[in-house]
């Protein structure tokens, strides 16, 4: 595997960054109402992170160490402000949607994580690979939420009908649907990660949040990995 | 528009973490224990009520005028990034009981979406000075009561063992964040 194929795999799947890493909550319990948001947003976070890591990639020797945080910040930021206006001139329904999301991609922990562990150490070609592989991830994690967020509370895929006897259950695409919906996910990957690690003759590890109060692996599906 | 609606609203009815899902991290990572929620609040309503002072003056008095609101993503997480810096140093020196109660958590505070969040939707609402003040300052209120309403159920499921293993942690704590969106999605009938 070449190692621009190998970046998007590990962003797809080695690494995703919803379900493996579990970054990036606030975007992935607020926009994923339907399956045609979660894309969206997605997608849009993945143009953010190609381009911060490209530029990023370009500028890491000049960017002194001791202020490269803010620096980052300004990078992602103007980017984010690019696109979102890019958003309101071109997609404007999306950007009715998504709303308050697009400039709190600034803060979305996933770029700046990337920009910090990735980018600001790898050249510019795998850097880009980097960021599509991670956005693409992100957009996969998001679209399939927002797919059991849509069956379960409208009947729909993607505004398509699929059942027209199908009572729906409202709550889902309202903001508890959004904490039930990512609680049986996560412990669908904890019954996963448990089964896994006894058939590697290890014992499980109850999965805890300890005292993780910063914004980087903060749920336990990304501990577990540490761990391993 | 009436104050008291406004700081109810912002509280209660659009509270940050189980209507909007602003500050979903510190919401899950800092509550476990109800001290630790309270001064995590407490540290949260110090900065916000700041942070959205301080960025609705920046917007009206130098974005607006110069006609860069286009910018205000960009300034804003510059002057809330360094006004957590500077409030952490100014308690540090000024104010020791203060930082000792609040300091862990200032750090934390910076990338807390919650206050750029509505630090954008105050201008984007087209909220005055006053009104910006009053939405940061009850919306981090808000955050403190969600915050501490977790952190006390959380001791609770602490102590009971039936849970199965793969909810324990994180998916037991959704499910409750769920149960108390669904209460706070009843106080919507109160404006």
């Amino acid at each position: 595997m070449g190692k621009n194929t190998e970046r998007l795999y590990n962003g797809i799947i080695k690494e995703n960054p919803t379900f493996v890493q579990m970054l990036g909550m606030c975007p992935t319990l607020a926009v994923t109402t339907s399956a045609i948001n979660g894309l969206g947003m997605g997608l849009t976070t993945m143009v953010i992170l190609t381009l911060s890591n490209i530029m990023i990639a370009l500028l890491r020797k000049l960017i002194p160490d001791k202020v490269r945080i803010p620096a980052f910040i300004v990078i992602i930021a103007s980017f984010v402000t690019v696109v979102q206006f890019l958003l309101k001139a071109y997609i404007p329904s999306l950007n009715a949607s998504l709303g308050l999301y697009i400039p709190l991609i600034v803060v979305n922990c996933i770029i700046l994580g990337r920009a910090e562990s990735y980018a600001s150490k790898n050249p510019v070609i795998p850097s880009a690979f980097d960021g599509i592989g991670m956005g693409l991830g992100f957009t996969v994690g998001l679209t399939i939420i927002g797919i059991i967020r849509e069956i379960l509370g409208t009947g729909s895929i993607f505004g398509h009908v699929i059942y027209s006897g199908y009572k729906p259950i409202g709550i889902f695409v309202m903001a508890p649907g959004a904490f039930l919906v990512l609680a049986f996910v996560v412990a669908i990957i904890n019954k996963i990660n448990i089964s896994k690690a006894k058939k590697n003759g290890t014992t499980p590890k109850a999965c805890r949040l300890d005292d993780c109060a910063g914004c980087g692996n903060v749920l336990c599906a990304g501990k577990v990995k540490e761990e391993d | 528009m009436n104050i008291i609606l406004l700081a109810i609203s912002a509280a209660f009815v659009n509270n940050v973490i189980l209507v909007q899902f602003l500050g979903i991290c510190p919401f899950l990572g800092v509550s476990k224990q109800i001290k630790t929620a309270a001064g995590m609040g407490g540290a949260v309503i110090f900065v916000m009520a700041i942070s959205s002072t301080v960025t609705s003056l920046i917007y009206y008095f130098i974005l607006e005028p110069l006609n860069i609101a286009y910018l205000n993503t960009i300034v804003f997480i510059l002057v809330i990034a360094a006004l957590v810096q500077f409030v952490e140093m100014f308690l540090k020196k000024s104010v020791p009981a203060l930082y000792k109660a609040l300091g862990v958590y200032l750090p934390l505070i910076t990338t807390n979406c919650a206050v750029l969040g509505i630090a954008i939707s105050n201008v984007d609402s087209g909220y005055n000075i006053l009104e910006s003040i009053i939405n940061g300052i009850f919306s981090a209120v808000g955050f403190a009561v969600a915050l501490i309403l977790m952190a006390g159920i959380r001791e609770k499921l602490d102590k009971n063992d039936s849970i199965p293993e793969s909810f324990k942690g994180t998916p037991i704590v959704l499910i409750s964040a769920g149960l108390m969106a669904i209460a706070f999605a009843g106080l919507a009938g109160l404006i």
